[in-house]
């Protein structure tokens, strides 16, 4: 029997010809990243484990992403915490305030490469498994582990083959590809599995297209979402990354725990509805909906090519008086690549506010909480009560047409209508 | 290992905003935490609660963040188990490695209500409620039964090095 790319990298990485899913293994680590919200956390940890510097400083990254600029004089000591860390443990690499999302920034910036083992002290670091890398979210004593180590246990995952095929239809966007899945498979559905994410429609999709897929496997319990490299992926990677790698790819024969099919040709815009991410319903049947505060952004869809959609629909228009538009580009190079296009200026002119590159609106950090009895609507990924401010709020997830097309006529509007 | 304490009960798909609200994840100090434990889903209950309590929850209990402030909230409060249906992946991973035991009992979100007297029995496999009924939970894997033992996985490094 055959491996898939998963097993593949968690054997190589074990120092193992081969893995079984539910087997144990103990994992070489190639890069570790916390965003500055767990950071510290680890750090401390670590220490705590009796360790006084990391493993090695090549291979730790912190990102200040999470609420940045700081809001208040406790953030500003946490970054300030984080930037001594870096500083004394002598990082190669350090991301401050102005770099951005850290799925975003880690890929732009080439730390991210196929049949890598990649770890992250937060939830959405399988949105790096687009690369083809094995990447998940861990905690802050596990991530201690690893900066004093550079190892980790893992218990190697069962793998669900998602084979999408199919042409998109206008205005319809991988968001709306993995709200229909995350529908079909549950919130819980893929618990500690890994999505491996296949077919046609996944060979024609872009690299950002792939990382909102593989962004939101967390979102159905699972370990990672992964996709095989491919031409788009070596080329998004070419001048970028330095570190010499191959291409790992599941074997024609490798076990799969279960294949869903979705064929995406006839799918339609999708809304996940409050408090759940499987809640999810064609757009039509929630139309309008009034919606006080739309969102566009987070490592969800915060990419260029999400808020070029956006632009689009937007160029010329204003938004609705009733509603608020915050747009938030996931790094500096997308916000300036924004920028260059006019797209920045296109949002200005339709009365949305463009914020600095960061993750606070998606989880009601900072920058556009919501109010007792506010209703948001954003193209991140968690939708759970409260999540996004007040827990007498309610938050509904779409794509960033979705977002733009509803920021208009201040109601949720199926954006083929826009 | 026996934990005795009042049973509260917040249903399934209990996520980590519920437990540790994410405008809280900038506090580190465990007490402050703990102040917060599940103020997204219940305000009094980080008020009420007592040591050696146990959280009960339906299916994927923890799903969402990574963040350990969750389980770090929960432990410090004074909850010493957490008897769900099933956990989300990396809070099941949180809360071993931070020493507080979460274990799975099919039914349980049904069976058992928030006041109930609970008496949970790790090594037996076993939860009594208010004296009256048993459930069974699903054994622990070994590793995890010492990481608890030890206290989490801190402890554990510590006395493991060499294998790790």
């Amino acid at each position: 029997m055959g491996s898939t790319i998963s097993e593949k990298i968690l054997a190589e990485h074990a120092g193992l010809n081969k893995v079984e899913p539910g087997q144990i293994v103990k994992a070489k680590i190639d890069l570790a990243m916390s965003p500055e919200l767990t950071a510290v956390l680890t750090y401390k940890t670590m220490g705590e484990m009796g360790f006084s510097k990391v493993w090695d400083p090549k291979k730790v990254i912190f990102v200040i992403d999470h609420i940045a600029p700081s809001t208040n004089i406790q953030n500003t000591t946490l970054h300030q915490q984080c930037r001594s860390i870096a500083r004394t443990e002598g990082f190669e690499t350090f991301y401050d305030i102005n770099a951005g999302v850290c799925h975003q920034i880690l890929p732009e910036k080439g730390h991210v490469y196929p049949g890598m083992l990649l770890v992250g002290a937060d939830s959405h670091t399988c949105t790096h498994g687009a690369f083809g890398a094995f990447a998940t979210g861990i905690g802050s004593t596990d991530m201690g582990a690893v900066l004093g180590t550079g190892k980790l246990w893992f218990k190697v995952p069962e793998t669900i083959k998602v084979e999408i095929n199919g042409n998109l239809p206008k205005r319809v966007s991988p968001k709306d590809v993995i709200l229909r899945i995350a529908k079909e498979i549950g919130a819980d559905g893929a618990t500690y599995m890994a999505l491996e994410f296949t077919g046609k429609a996944i060979d024609n999709m872009s690299i950002a297209g792939r990382m909102t897929l593989c962004n939101m496997a967390i979102e159905m319990g699972a370990k990672t979402g992964i996709v095989e490299p491919d031409k788009a992926t070596l080329s998004y990677l070419k001048d970028r990354v330095k570190e010499n790698f191959g291409v790992v790819k599941s074997d024609p024969d490798a076990v799969y725990t279960r294949v869903v099919k979705l064929d995406v040709s006839d799918l339609v815009p999708q809304v996940a509805s409050p408090h759940a991410v499987d809640n999810v319903t064609p757009v039509t049947e929630v139309v309008g909906i009034h919606v006080d505060q739309v969102f566009i952004g987070s490592c969800t869809n915060g990419r260029l090519e999400d808020l070029q959609v956006a632009a689009a629909i937007l160029k010329g228009k204003r938004i609705n008086p009733s509603t608020r538009l915050q747009i938030t580009p996931a790094s500096l190079e997308t916000y300036t690549a924004a920028l260059r296009e006019g797209f920045i200026e296109t949002f200005m002119e339709a009365g949305g506010v463009v914020c600095n590159p960061s993750c606070g609106a998606c989880f009601g950090g900072n920058n556009g909480i919501l109010a007792p009895g506010e209703v948001g609507l954003a193209t991140s990924n968690r939708n759970f009560k409260g999540r996004q401010g007040s827990p007498e709020s309610e938050v509904y997830l779409c794509s960033p047409a979705t977002a733009a097309a509803s920021a208009i006529k201040g109601v949720i509007t199926d954006p083929r209508e826009a | 290992m026996i934990i005795k304490g009042k049973a509260w009960n917040f249903g399934d798909d209990v996520n980590t905003d519920f437990i540790l609200p994410g405008r809280y994840l900038e506090l580190t100090d465990p007490k402050k935490l703990a102040a917060h434990a599940m103020e997204g889903i219940d305000p009094i209950f980080a008020k009420e609660v007592k040591k050696g309590d146990v959280v009960i929850g339906g299916r994927n209990f923890g799903l969402g963040s990574s963040r350990e402030h969750a389980p770090i909230a929960l432990k410090h409060s004074g909850v010493d188990a957490i008897v769900a249906e099933s956990f989300a992946r990396i809070f099941y991973r949180n809360s071993f490695n931070v020493g507080l035991a979460a274990v799975e009992c099919p039914g349980v979100g049904r069976k058992v209500k928030t006041g109930d007297k609970v008496e949970v029995d790790l090594i037996e496999g076993v939860i009594n409620v208010n004296g009256e009924i048993q459930l069974e939970i699903r054994p622990l894997p070994e590793f995890m039964l010492t990481l608890l033992n030890e206290g989490g996985l801190v402890p554990y490094i510590c006395s493991h090095l060499k294998d790790w």
